[in-house]
């Protein structure tokens, strides 16, 4: 084992990825000489020259839509999109072209592209730049959804979304400085799988994405107070392993989902429908979502923390529920 | 332009008989509710699908559009075969998911249509990029209305291109309408020909009602494409003789505009040439009449035998 960052775990699975396959190509603003913009891409230019690393004008919805008709002949792009805000300007070839493409020519073709983007807040990036609007994405049909938290988990992602053969939203978030473990030797993850990222018995809380982090930290003081939640990283959104869901909330009984999108409307709602559709009499307390407020995201500290959710909220939800369990009982 | 043989000129003329003559029959399919959707006629256009296809190789590539039958003839796609697709038949390309105007047909290097205009623009590019990516030599055409020029995806594309000098030619099929509004209401440059020198690109215009114009601005820019010097944009004039749909009263349209619309007819004009250069005489003009509507009649009998799209294939194909 080896220790990195998510940045860097980003970088290796382009660069294991793009040496395996020459039908992977890097495009995106200031994806090649300059190494990304957070470094994402730093070193492919040289390793792999600019008809594969191509730096492309401020043109999202160009970029997107130029992987996409790349993809349908043969190439496996990844398109950055440098934030998930600016994925607005790409929507169309995104929504109406990468997803339909299979479809829309009963398979004659299929579009493998990987579009790469940076979603979250927390950073004072103001109101364009830390959006978590991956609800937009899982509302489309065709289109694959993936938010991985960890090193490990980016970078095995990653390389497997490369070499899947739909088109693919991959979120990174904006903690790229975190550092966790990965193998030295190579290995991929299958989407569509989430992680048990910690086990507990009181309660199950579903997260994804950065903040899976405090959901994190949230539990080592929650365990202090000896409630112990089982943490479920979802990693992929689409398609929903609803499996691993279904088991641990059989187990506890208890379900908190926390992601950092806004609430109203946000992935989580999906989450909590659909159990209560299937496991409504495993509940014994009513489901608790957390998420941002319904406001845009403001740039200063203070008021950027107003809005989003903090570990406070996901600790007093995990004891509401589990006082509102003893209640019941 | 003397360069055209005899038998180019016949080969052309007929599959701009056969596109009106299909066209024809679609509008007649589509009143009597065979054809399902809107349909937009091609009429009065059909020279510039027609014009810039017919020079291409079977394994280059051109976007469809709302109007597209003259591409998919251009594309020399067997007349039973998309007709099967617009009647909404399994054994239509798209196992008919997709019909006449979502046409998608990549055997014959036929891209789809996005139903959103201009979202076509980025993917032809992205087909060019992999040609060029792959040195295959194949070219691709993006042809689109006047209209979606003034969408951004055409000015991020059209830059793009040309910056990375990608084997793609644009054709603009200029009507002077998009659905009921006037280009004159809503361009601030009619003469789109002239946005090329804004990517430094090459810009053509052409009169589209003409098929030999546009087919030798077509066989330059395509000889260009393939050569590796770039795109071309190329500009057709061309009148539209209905409403934007078959149905469409018109009521924002002069008659009088109609009335000289319809009185520039491509098919009428190249067939009058053809005579006088004694390529055609009224007897085999005939009998290539009688002989392409045979043809077509045969494909709608094969669609109409063949087993209608059914419930489970709307679910399949999602995903990979
Ligand atoms: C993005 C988008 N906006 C609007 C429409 C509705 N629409 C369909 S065809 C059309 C007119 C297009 O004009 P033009 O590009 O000139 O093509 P024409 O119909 O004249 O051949 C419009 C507005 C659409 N399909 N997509
Ligand atoms: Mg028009």
């Amino acid at each position: 084992m080896k220790e990195i960052t998510y940045v860097k775990a980003i970088n290796e699975a382009l660069r294991e990825e793009l040496a395996r396959d020459d039908s992977v190509i890097v495009m995106g603003e200031d994806v090649g000489i300059s190494g990304g913009s957070f470094n994402a891409t730093k070193g492919l230019f040289e390793a792999f020259g600019s008809k594969r690393i191509i730096d492309t004008p401020i043109s999202e919805s160009a970029i997107a839509g130029i992987a996409v008709g790349a993809a349908i002949s043969g190439l496996r792009p990844v398109a950055e999109i440098m934030f998930m805000d600016f994925t607005a300007l790409a929507m169309d070839s995104i929504v109406n072209s990468a997803a339909k493409m299979r479809y829309m020519s009963a398979g004659q073709c299929k579009a493998p592209v990987v579009f790469r983007t940076l979603g979250g807040g927390g950073v004072s990036a103001g109101p364009g730049h830390s959006q978590s609007l991956e609800s937009w994405f899982c509302h489309v049909p065709g289109l694959k959804v993936v938010y991985p938290s960890t090193p490990y988990d980016v970078k095995g992602l990653l390389k497997s979304s490369i070499r899947d053969d739909n088109p693919i939203i991959f979120i990174e978030h904006k903690f790229l400085r975190a550092k966790g473990e990965i193998p030295e030797e190579e290995y991929t993850l299958p989407l569509g799988q989430a992680d048990v990222k910690r086990e507990g018995s009181d309660v199950t809380v579903v997260t994804w994405g950065q903040l899976f982090f405090k959901v994190a930290t949230s539990a080592e003081k929650l365990a202090r107070e000896g409630i112990n939640i089982e943490i479920i990283d979802l990693r992929t959104l689409i398609p929903l392993d609803m499996k691993t869901i279904e088991s641990s909330v059989k187990k506890t009984g208890k379900l908190v989902i926390a992601h950092e999108a806004v609430k109203i409307s946000g992935f989580g709602a999906e989450i909590a429908a659909s159990v209560v559709e299937h496991l409504f009499d495993y509940l014994d307390a009513p489901i608790r979502r957390i998420g941002a407020a319904f406001t845009p995201i403001p740039w200063g500290t203070v008021v950027e923390n107003a809005v989003l959710p903090q570990e406070a909220d996901i600790i007093s939800a995990v004891k509401d529920i589990v006082r509102s369990r003893q209640a019941k009982n | 332009m003397g360069e055209v043989s005899n038998e180019k000129k016949k080969e052309l003329f007929t599959l701009l008989l056969k596109t009106r003559r299909l066209e024809e029959k679609l509008i007649e399919l589509m009143t009597t509710g065979e054809v399902a959707g809107w349909f937009h006629s091609n009429l009065g256009q059909e020279a510039v699908g027609v014009g810039v296809t017919a020079y291409l190789e079977p394994e280059d590539y051109i976007n469809n559009t709302h109007r597209g039958r003259a591409i998919i003839i251009g594309k020399r796609v067997p007349l039973k075969r998309f007709m099967a697709e617009a009647l909404g038949r399994k054994n239509g390309p798209c196992e008919g998911i997709s019909g006449e105007m979502h046409y998608f047909d990549l055997k014959y290097g036929i891209l789809g249509q996005s139903g959103t205009l201009g979202g076509q623009i980025p993917v032809a590019v992205g087909v060019a990029l992999a040609c060029q990516y792959r040195k295959s030599d194949q070219v691709v055409i993006c042809i689109f209305g006047d209209g979606t020029v003034d969408e951004g995806n055409f000015h991020e594309s059209l830059n793009i291109a040309s910056l990375w000098k990608l084997p793609i030619v644009f054709v603009v099929e200029n009507n002077g309408w998009a659905q009921f509004t006037p280009q004159k209401a809503t361009a601030s440059q009619v003469d789109i020909w002239r946005k090329a020198e804004g990517y430094n690109m090459l810009g053509k215009v052409v009169d589209g009602t003409d098929i030999l114009e546009v087919y030798e601005v077509a066989r330059e820019a395509i000889a260009r494409a393939r050569k590796g010097d770039g795109p071309t944009l190329i500009e057709c004039k061309v009148r539209r003789w209905e409403g934007h749909y078959i149905g469409d009263p018109q009521k924002y349209r002069d008659p009088k505009d109609i009335e000289e619309a319809r009185r520039v007819d491509p098919l009428s004009k190249f067939q009058k040439r053809l005579m006088d250069e004694k390529i055609l005489t009224l007897e085999s003009m005939n009998e290539l009449d009688e002989s392409v509507k045979r043809e077509i009649e045969e494909a709608i009998q094969f669609a109409k035998s063949s087993p209608v799209a059914s419930r489970e294939q709307a679910f399949q194909n999602v995903y990979v």
